[in-house]
């Protein structure tokens, strides 16, 4: 579809909208209904977790966006909000619990630690970041982060479900067939998690001198 | 007045029934091509591993328990039910007749008993 089509169904949506009539496409629809039921898993590993949990709880409210149920088994969750330091141990149970999940799913890493290894990255246990091995959708800085930071990255995820299109270029890895339906879970290795890293997921900037 | 009759009296039913299958049949297969098209399944041997607790299940479920453990539950017999019995007796006692004395001393006797059974088969001695 070109982009002048485009424009033009969204004027002629707009147009509707004024008249009392509303319009959908089939994509906005099945994403509104995603993006409101986003559940996540119910697993915390450091003191993120309990952020994680006020946010759950009255004060905060995530159910307000349709995230309150927190499940209990990996086979039930949309979403893994990866909430505290990774131990180089904890690391090949979080690959193989977002392995587990069912497509769609996506991660929020929450946390300095999660996102980096934060205070304890030069520790010798420590992993410096979960998106080493898992597709990181949001990450949220913050040691910890309040909870109002967990309900914005949860909303930038929402706004994220809600702008993917399910078809073309850049529709979403459960649609892919060529997209992998399970990442490689690290081993303890002589020297750490064996492999250090996977190269599919983990793309981290770089300074090129020139 | 009139009103339509089918031909034969259970073509209504017929109908019916058919509608009702459809409305049964319909969100099933709805459904199916649903999954099929907007959610394809990924498998792979961890997603469709039995636990779900993140880690790797090790050994075999289908292993022998001990079953001496009827002696623990015999010597706790012995000193627990003892201690409870003996409390009330303790309470009790300046109030009791030579009787009553008698019969607890031979409840009391029954336990050692049974004490004196559990030192001779040697679960007592912590080795």
């Amino acid at each position: 579809m070109g982009d002048e089509m485009d424009e033009e169904l969204q004027g002629l949506k707009a147009e509707l909208s004024k008249h009392g009539i509303f319009t959908t496409t089939f994509e906005e629809m099945y994403n509104w209904g995603r993006k409101n039921s986003v559940w996540p898993l119910t697993f915390g590993l450091a003191c993120c977790a309990i952020e994680m949990i006020a946010t759950t709880m009255a004060r905060y409210d995530l159910a307000r966006f349709g995230a309150e149920v927190f499940r209990a088994s990996p086979r039930q969750a949309d979403l893994i909000i990866v909430s505290g330091t990774v131990t180089k141990k904890m690391a090949p149970q979080v690959v193989r619990l977002y392995n587990q999940m069912p497509e769609p799913k996506y991660v929020i890493a929450m946390g300095a630690c999660a996102i980096s290894g934060g205070p304890f990255r030069d520790g010798y246990n420590v992993l410096r970041g979960i998106d080493r091995y898992i597709p990181v959708d949001v990450h949220i800085p913050g040691c910890p982060p309040r909870p109002e930071a967990l309900i914005d990255a949860f909303m930038m995820l929402q706004k994220k479900i809600a702008a993917q299109s399910l078809t073309g270029e850049d529709r979403p890895r459960h649609l892919r067939e060529d997209a992998p339906s399970e990442f490689v879970v690290p081993k303890e290795g002589e020297h750490g998690l064996e492999p250090p890293q996977n190269a599919e997921v983990w793309n981290p900037l770089r300074v090129i001198q020139e | 007045m009139w009103m339509l009759v089918p031909e034969s009296p259970w073509l209504t039913v017929v109908v019916l029934l058919a509608g009702a299958i459809g409305f049964a049949l319909a969100p099933l297969g709805l459904a199916a091509l649903w999954s099929r098209k907007f959610s394809p399944q990924k498998p792979g041997p961890q997603k469709n591993a039995a636990y779900e607790c993140g880690l790797e299940s090790p050994g075999d479920a289908w292993i022998q328990f001990n079953a001496s453990y009827y002696l623990y539950a015999i010597v706790f017999l012995i000193f627990d039910v003892e201690a409870i019995f003996l409390l009330p007796f303790a309470v009790a006692f300046s109030g009791l007749t030579a009787g009553a004395c008698l019969a607890m001393l031979l409840f009391l006797l029954l336990l050692v008993e049974g004490l004196v059974w559990a030192c001779q088969k040697g679960i007592l001695n912590w080795t």
